[in-house]
């Protein structure tokens, strides 16, 4: 639980060096696009704020924004973020059970109003008064709304979260909103990804205690300094794409040679994240890397933007569906039409009275 | 709505509302002109008809000399968007793609660099076409409402192409849906306008070069 | 709606066929076609664009064959054609319109333009709009059988005369001869050295031909004004008169828009085929050539050049005929810019020449004939049309240029060997 405690004390009081702290700071001002000189002033922000309590809220989710996060914890740095910040509730972490879970998460509300952070990861089903998920009797849109209300800020971790993800696909059976639809009167920062990269996750906690305030976001309520990029911009694939160079299947020469994946339905153009500078395990590679194209997961709706494997530039959904039904059709109007301008000029032609030269003669 | 939203309602239920509304047009449009029919020709012919006017549905894409010499802007101009505009459509490695998952065809395509410059041509050829529509006093005398806007709906997708291809003015996918959804827009309003020509030209070169080739007259 | 009006509009609707809907769908309003017409590259003047003088017509068809306007008609959104209307473009589409064809060959998208007016005019004197002159010239084709008035007994008498010229019988209703010749009433009335001419020419060739007291008129005033019912009706004139002498050819004369209204129109407006073939007198000529049977023995030492009659050669396509005939005897002919199926109009084809009210734009329109001899330096301008002859003759005049204007056939005839008639075998009585 938060107490007065600020992060440099606790830092020391667990033991870690300067030295190491020094090292996080450099890592997080570079991560969220600062310039180096701002290294000191962001590691003197970090050294005076306060640990805040952070209340995790797991809703339509897969667990896999927390597997996520988890597997950047241990050993690296981001995890003095999770030293940074008190995490007083989040499901699968946490130790305790049942009411006494539940009482932890109504305490923080009660006793720092206004200054907790609310972290959600899943969609809200509101179908059938949000019947569908429900937690110690409460609907997901109640506790959400209940939490959120003193809220500092909310930040939707994940593409759920953020903009509906998986549950909201098409039909969407349990009416799943994002965080963002329930929630209109608070700072919402969205985290989007399925999952968000590890290191983004902590580099917007990071931004949020150097500043204490919300970063700059996009029109989807993304941190520009983490989504402000396409994947194609920053792709170490593009020159490939700028000279036509494309693999056209995954075992091709071209495929093997590195070529671009556009054709192979790579969504890198329309895709915002920072997965080709950060990369994932711990900088190890992304999926273009690895010979997989981009699948869009940080954009809404990426689940109903076609086939994962159809390019950017074909249509959504298969074409026979309508071509050959408007194919029938226009040859079924045509037709009508067509016959119908015949008779038309039938008529006239029927109609017409032969012309003599006794029309012409001028009566005047 | 969002850049991404805009662009998969683009590329889903506007592309399929858009391409049926030109498939039944062109459609209704061709058919309304071939089942009018026309009379069994009882002249004598001098020579067949049907090479004639299939000679004319090619050769009437030159001008004679001096055809071309009384209005060589028209000409220059006509033919750099014409061929700017097709290469653009059916030789960019993405168009490709699209025409590939609509029809199962598949052909090279032409470096970026190279679309780039014939969106840059057509696009200029048609804006000399516009200045020429506004000053020339024959082509300002025969314009209506159509004609602008069938310039408008034609240079649009060009536009946003262009722009979408070199990152300009809108984020990428913002770009991107608006030059799909500027292709829908040209697809609606094809069938409904002179830009029926790009279908009908043939029916009508054909007719020409049928009628003057049983005369023995090559046009 | 006046009974007229509702006439002509009707007529309008009965002539818009496939290759009509097919030009209209295509028009993209480029104006080259009005760099091809006389009347505006002579005046500047936008409104002889010629796809412009179809407005009211393309009105009509989209109203009548388009869903969007006959429903925009439906609402209200568009108003139907006037009467004032047609009245306004009958100027448009009779006396800055000969039928030419130019705009037909240049237009990028392939419209037959002319076609287009031809049908347009069907409406337009349905409706009554029609030029006084041209309306007064078929009254007196229709009812006395010539534009000029000439009766039987006119051709009797210019017959007479051919045969004094020419010193040679002019067969007259000769049943089974294989020839029929018609004449325009020009070659009847004005260019009378046409028929001794061919009297001669076919004497020496051996041509077995007759005229006829009962279809003498070759031109059609019904295909000028667009009547496609008098057109049939003078056409007829002359197929039964053919029949009845069982000829195997009838000869189209020199004059162009006789030759398309027999040649191709004709069965078409009578339906049906002819039992007989029609022949322009330039390609019976270059026959007779070919086979040796035209002997010349002069040639026309100063500079000479061929003015293309529209009906005869863009729209006939009788083209290498009368240059043969004339590569034998000119010593010095040039062909002038455009020449061919290119060539520019006299200004007085279709009808125009009959038009009063036409004269001076026509005149001014014959200012690009006058820019094409110009620098030509010729003496004399050969033709295979009489009315082209007469346009240009009062054209030259007009411009003050000294150019002397002959018929092909006449011309021929100048230089004609004398020699005994029937030497390779004819029969001529």
């Amino acid at each position: 639980m938060a107490d007065n405690e600020t992060l440099g004390e606790q830092l020391r009081r667990q033991g870690i060096s300067r030295r190491s702290f020094l090292k996080f700071c450099a890592a997080t001002t570079s991560l969220m696009a600062l310039p180096p000189t701002m290294v000191s002033a962001v590691a003197a922000a970090l050294e005076k704020a306060r640990r805040p309590s952070v209340i995790w809220l797991s809703f339509q989710e897969c667990t896999g924004c927390t597997e996520s996060l988890t597997r950047s914890h241990s050993p690296t740095l981001e995890s003095l973020i999770f030293g940074a910040i008190s995490l007083d509730y989040h499901h699968t972490l946490q130790a305790c059970a049942g009411h006494f879970a539940e009482h932890l998460r109504t305490e923080v509300i009660d006793k720092h109003p206004g200054e907790y952070l609310v972290l959600v990861d899943g969609s809200i089903p509101t179908r059938d008064d949000g019947v569908y998920s429900t937690i110690a009797g409460m609907t997901n849109v109640q506790i959400l709304e209940e939490t959120a209300a003193q809220a500092a800020a909310v930040i939707a971790v994940g593409t759920c979260a953020a903009f509906g993800g998986l549950p909201h696909a098409d039909p969407n059976p349990t009416g799943a909103v994002p965080v963002s639809d329930i929630i209109t009167d608070k700072p919402i920062i969205n985290v989007s990804g399925c999952p968000p990269i590890p290191t983004v996750i902590t580099g917007v906690l990071a931004h949020y205690l150097t500043f204490g305030g919300i970063p700059e976001l996009d029109e989807l309520g993304r941190p520009l300094m983490f989504y402000g990029d396409s994947i194609h911009d920053r792709c170490y694939r593009r020159p490939f794409y700028d000279k036509g160079l494309f693999a056209k299947t995954f075992d091709d020469a071209g495929a093997r040679d590195g070529w671009c994946l556009y054709e192979l339905g790579c969504k890198g153009p329309t895709t915002h994240n920072a997965c080709a500078t950060v990369k994932w395990n711990e900088g190890t590679s992304f999926p273009i890397e690895s010979g997989h194209p981009c699948l869009g997961c940080s954009e809404p709706d990426f689940w109903d933007a076609g086939s994962f494997y159809n390019p950017l530039s074909a249509p959504i959904g298969d074409s026979s569906d309508w071509a050959a039904p408007a194919i029938a059709a226009g040859a079924a109007a045509g037709a009508a039409l067509g016959l119908y301008g015949r008779r038309h000029k039938a008529d006239a032609e029927a109609r017409r009275e032969p012309l003599t030269a006794r029309d012409l003669e001028d009566k005047s | 709505m969002s850049g991404i939203e805009l662009l998969n309602w683009a590329r889903g239920p506007g592309l399929q509302i858009a391409g049926a509304v030109f498939v039944i047009g062109v459609i209704v449009r061709l058919a309304a002109i071939l089942l009018l029919g026309r009379k069994t020709d009882l002249s004598r012919p001098r020579e067949g008809a049907m090479w004639p006017g299939l000679r004319t549905v090619l050769t009437r894409s030159i001008p004679d000399a001096g055809t071309f010499r009384r209005s060589p802007l028209v000409f220059i101009a006509g033919y750099v968007f014409h061929l700017g505009f097709l290469l653009t459509l059916l030789f960019y490695a993405p168009h490709i793609l699209l025409l590939k998952s609509v029809t199962g065809l598949e052909w090279p395509g032409l470096p970026v660099s190279l679309i780039d410059v014939l969106a840059v041509l057509s696009i200029t050829a048609l804006v000399a076409l516009f200045i020429n529509r506004l000053i020339d006093p024959v082509r300002r005398h025969l314009s209506r409402c159509g004609d602008w806007l069938a310039l408008l709906v034609t240079v649009l997708p060009l536009v946003t192409g262009y722009l979408a291809l070199n990152r300009m003015l809108l984020p990428y996918t913002d770009m991107l849906a608006w030059h799909i959804l500027s292709v829908e827009l040209l697809l609606v309003v094809f069938p409904f306008s002179k830009l029926m020509h790009t279908f009908s030209f043939v029916l009508a070169r054909w007719y020409n070069g049928a009628i003057a080739g049983r005369k023995g007259v090559q046009v | 709606m006046s009974g007229k009006l509702e006439r002509g509009l009707n007529t309008l609707k009965a002539q818009i066929d496939a290759p009509m809907a097919a030009f209209f769908s295509s028009c993209v309003h480029c104006g080259v076609c009005a760099h091809a017409c006389l009347f505006y590259t002579e005046t500047g003047d936008p409104k002889y664009t010629p796809i412009y003088k179809l407005e009211p017509m393309r009105r009509v068809w989209q109203q009548e064959y388009s869903f969007w306007g006959k429903l925009a008609r439906a609402l209200g959104l568009s108003k139907p054609v006037t009467d004032q209307e047609l009245a306004d473009w009958e100027e448009l589409v009779y006396d800055s319109c000969t039928l030419c064809g130019r705009c037909s060959l240049v237009c990028p998208v392939g419209n037959d333009i002319t076609y287009m007016i031809r049908r347009m005019r069907e409406g337009m004197v349905a409706a009554g709009h029609a030029p006084k002159g041209l309306k007064q010239v078929t009254v007196r084709t229709v009812e006395i059988g010539s534009p000029m008035g000439i009766t039987p007994e006119t051709l009797r008498k210019q017959a007479a005369h051919a045969e004094q010229d020419a010193g040679l019988p002019v067969p007259l209703d000769v049943a089974g001869a294989d020839y029929l010749l018609l004449l325009s009433a020009n070659e009847t009335m004005v260019f009378t050295d046409t028929l001794p001419a061919l009297t001669r020419i076919f004497h020496q060739a051996g041509v077995s031909w007759t005229l006829s007291s009962e279809a003498y008129e070759a031109t059609n005033a019904g295909i000028q004004i667009g009547s496609s019912d008098i057109a049939a009706e003078l056409v007829q004139r002359i197929v039964s008169a053919a029949e009845k002498l069982k000829v195997k050819y009838v000869i189209s004369p020199e004059c162009g828009h006789a030759y398309t209204a027999l040649r191709w129109e004709g069965p078409n407006l009578i339906g049906r085929p002819y039992p007989f073939e029609v022949i322009h007198v330039a390609e019976l000529l270059d026959q007779l050539r070919a086979e040796g049977r035209l002997k010349l023995d002069s040639r026309e030492t100063g500079r000479l050049s061929f003015h293309d009659p529209c009906q005869m050669v863009r729209r006939g396509g009788v083209i290498e005929q009368p240059r043969r005939l004339l590569d034998q005897v000119a010593e010095d002919f040039v062909e002038m810019p455009d020449a061919g199926i290119h060539n520019w109009c006299c200004g007085g084809g279709g009808g125009v020449s009959a038009n009063e009210r036409a004269v001076p734009l026509r005149r001014r329109a014959f200012h690009r004939k006058k820019e094409q001899l110009d620098g030509l330096q010729l003496t004399t301008l050969v033709t295979s049309c009489a009315n082209c002859r007469d346009m240009l003759e009062d054209g030259l005049e007009y411009y003050d240029m000294d150019i002397e204007v002959k018929g092909l056939a006449d011309l021929l005839a100048e230089h004609l060997a004398e020699s005994e008639p029937g030497a390779q075998g004819g029969e001529q009585s």
